[in-house]
């Protein structure tokens, strides 16, 4: 056990090491872009196994994205999945109807695009019940929410109606899977070390005192609910492009509680959690498949485990180094110190 | 008018059966103020429950309602000791979870178990009366009347018993009333089992009523009760009784005049837009945030 323990920390101080360089990140993209680039032309890798990445990165998009609300805002968002349907839509209309026949690989990601700010819309709407409601009242908006998206769905004739859309290339590739996640982990991460961070964390420590103090938090639900649904509908839309088919029953309350899970699985509050429950929860979903129906039965045995044993996740309310800021982590060193040299010192 | 009155007895039905199970969602919040988002499910278990006594035992109505109350009440019993209880201290959204948890393993679970939609006998003789256009069927008869009965039952015993004045004290304040000698634990397991029984009861009518039971039928019932006892004002008995019947007439007069897969959308939207404008329900009261 011992000798465990200490393999642990040396590989914990390497990893340190290695992530302290200045180059780790940019080196970091460009290899895992050259590897997805590489495995999409060669493919040198099992069609399953690149299926099974692609969702892994669509559920870190989903699972940032809503951690940016339950985790970081504190409030309790069940309409991921209405947010994703929009999106998913949105896209899928303009490359099945708009886009000329030639130019689909060109134009994805106008597509996908156009499907986040879609869904970005949408959340502003969804925003503005948040205002006057909280807590229980607020997930049952947002469930309502959900529900309405799918019903209006059901009602569209002209996309599909219940039998759903068809008619997507697979438009989804592995490079334009790591594109997005990189880019909604980095501008969500961004985003909670920013300024927006102190006004989005005193609305989940108490509202009406961080509306006291002058914070804007109309302002900032709206941003969160923006940017958390902006990224839903892109999750939204390369979903559609990899599955090459949606109907509105694939977005209804069972995909928010699958997102719910990898967010309260992987940590609230913190963005390599949000990582990390994505990729467990995906693979493991994965691995279990010979199980059958049993495995849907284990899942929600685990999420109640996990909410006695664990309330707050693998990572919850905790940041890897990874995504900390240096100046974080040099003001958490010194007050260590600090407290080291005079521990009667309430600091 | 034969068609609007056909209609209105219709929507007795659907809302008497919506009313006894938004009892159970409401009777939940009122005392724990947790949504039990699983109570949907123990509806659907209490179909089962029904489906099992009836074509396996070979019971007759009456056995098979009271083992059906009594099963599903001691099932919601054990899920509030093994899965609430825990979390009674933890924070409000932890229940939450908890609840979709229970909720979508009792749905698999009984999928694992028996993956084809089933069929419940015909357990009571049906007749049908005509008077005029207008046609009353037997079962019609007894869902409203069945139903009526419970619900009076539950006001009695809420507003007229001992257990009913405690479960009130707790709703009203959760730290003096153990101070008072009150025994808690009993108190919120007694509140289970009459909220999950009526639940259970409710599921066996709509067996009856609509006789294809399958394991995800409790999700969008359970999610329409849940309405009805919002727009009554959740933790408030009578309110839950009035949304049954308010949202039941709802969709049913959505259905005779529209579409009917218009049906969930209006009754969702009412919801949306009730939260907004009234988000306390009809009878119950705002609660102002103090400083």
């Amino acid at each position: 056990m011992s000798s465990f323990k200490a393999a642990y920390h040396t590989l914990l101080a390497h990893w340190h090491m290695l992530t302290g360089y200045k180059l780790f990140w940019p080196v970091f993209m460009i290899a895992g872009l050259a590897f997805c680039v590489a495995v999409d032309t060669y493919g040198f890798m099992d069609l399953y196994l690149q299926l099974i990445l692609i969702y892994v990165g669509i559920n870190i998009i989903l699972t940032v994205s809503l951690n940016l609300i339950n985790g970081y805002m504190g409030e309790f968002s069940v309409g991921h999945a209405g947010f994703m349907a929009v999106g998913a839509y949105v896209a899928s209309l303009l490359t099945v109807h708009s886009f000329p026949a030639g130019a689909q690989n060109m134009l994805f990601p106008l597509a996908i695009l156009a499907g986040g700010l879609g869904a970005a819309f949408v959340g502003f709407l969804v925003a503005i019940p948040s205002f006057k409601t909280r807590g229980d009242y607020l997930a049952i908006v947002t469930l309502a929410f959900c529900m309405i998206v799918k019903s209006v769905l059901e009602n569209i004739d002209a996309v599909g109606g219940p039998r759903g859309l068809l008619g997507m290339e697979k438009l989804t590739s592995l490079p334009w899977v790591f594109f997005w996640t990189a880019l909604s982990v980095w501008v969500i991460r961004n985003l909670v070390y920013s300024n927006f961070r102190r006004g989005v964390l005193s609305i989940r420590e108490d509202e009406i005192a961080s509306d006291l103090m002058s914070v804007n938090t109309r302002q900032v639900k709206i941003i969160a609910f923006v940017v958390s649904s902006f990224f839903a509908g892109i999750a939204g839309g390369l979903f559609a492009h990899a599955l090459q088919f949606i109907n509105p029953r694939m977005f209804d309350i069972l995909k928010s509680t699958d997102i719910l899970i990898m967010v309260y699985l992987g940590g609230i509050a913190s963005i390599s959690g949000s990582i990390i429950g994505a990729v467990i929860y995906t693979i493991l979903l994965e691995i279990l498949r010979p199980l059958g129906v049993w495995r849907m039965v284990f899942m929600p045995l685990t999420l109640v485990l996990l909410m006695i044993y664990r309330p707050r996740g693998i990572m919850g309310m905790k940041e890897a180094r990874l995504f900390t800021p240096l100046r974080d982590i040099t003001t958490e060193k010194l007050w260590r110190q600090k407290k080291k040299e005079a521990p009667d010192a309430s600091a | 008018m034969a068609y609007l009155f056909q209609q209105a007895l219709n929507a007795l039905q659907l809302g008497s059966i919506y009313a006894l199970i938004a009892l159970g969602y409401t009777m939940v919040y009122g005392i724990l103020t947790m949504i039990n988002f699983a109570h949907g499910d123990l509806f659907m278990v209490g179909a089962f429950f029904c489906f099992l006594l009836a074509v396996y035992l070979k019971l007759s109505f009456v056995p098979t309602l009271l083992f059906t109350i009594l099963g599903v009440a001691m099932l919601g019993v054990v899920i509030e000791r093994l899965a609430y209880k825990p979390l009674r201290n933890a924070p409000r959204v932890s229940a939450i979870i908890t609840a979709l948890g229970v909720g979508l393993f009792l749905e698999n679970f009984t999928l694992a178990l028996s993956p084809y939609p089933k069929h419940i006998p015909a357990l009571i003789e049906h007749t049908t009366w005509t008077i005029g256009t207008v046609s009353i069927s037997s079962l019609q008869i007894l869902i409203i009347v069945l139903s009526l009965v419970l619900m009076l039952i539950l006001d009695f015993i809420v507003q007229r018993t001992k257990a009913g004045m405690a479960m009130r004290a707790i709703s009203w304040d959760k730290t003096i009333v153990p101070l008072m000698g009150v025994p808690v634990n009993k108190i919120i397991s007694l509140t289970f089992a009459i909220g999950t029984g009526l639940g259970g009861a409710a599921g066996m009518m709509y067996g009856l009523a609509y006789p294809v039971i399958d394991p995800y039928m409790g999700i969008m019932v359970g999610w329409k009760a849940f309405i009805s006892a919002v727009v009554g004002g959740i933790g408030n008995i009578r309110g839950a009784m009035i949304g049954g019947f308010i949202l039941g007439a709802v969709e049913i007069m959505v259905a005779a005049f529209f579409p009917s897969t218009y049906r969930d959308f209006v009754a969702f939207t009412m919801l949306f837009i009730l939260l907004i404008v009234r988000p306390y329900g009809i009878l119950g009261k705002p609660h102002p945030q103090k400083v």
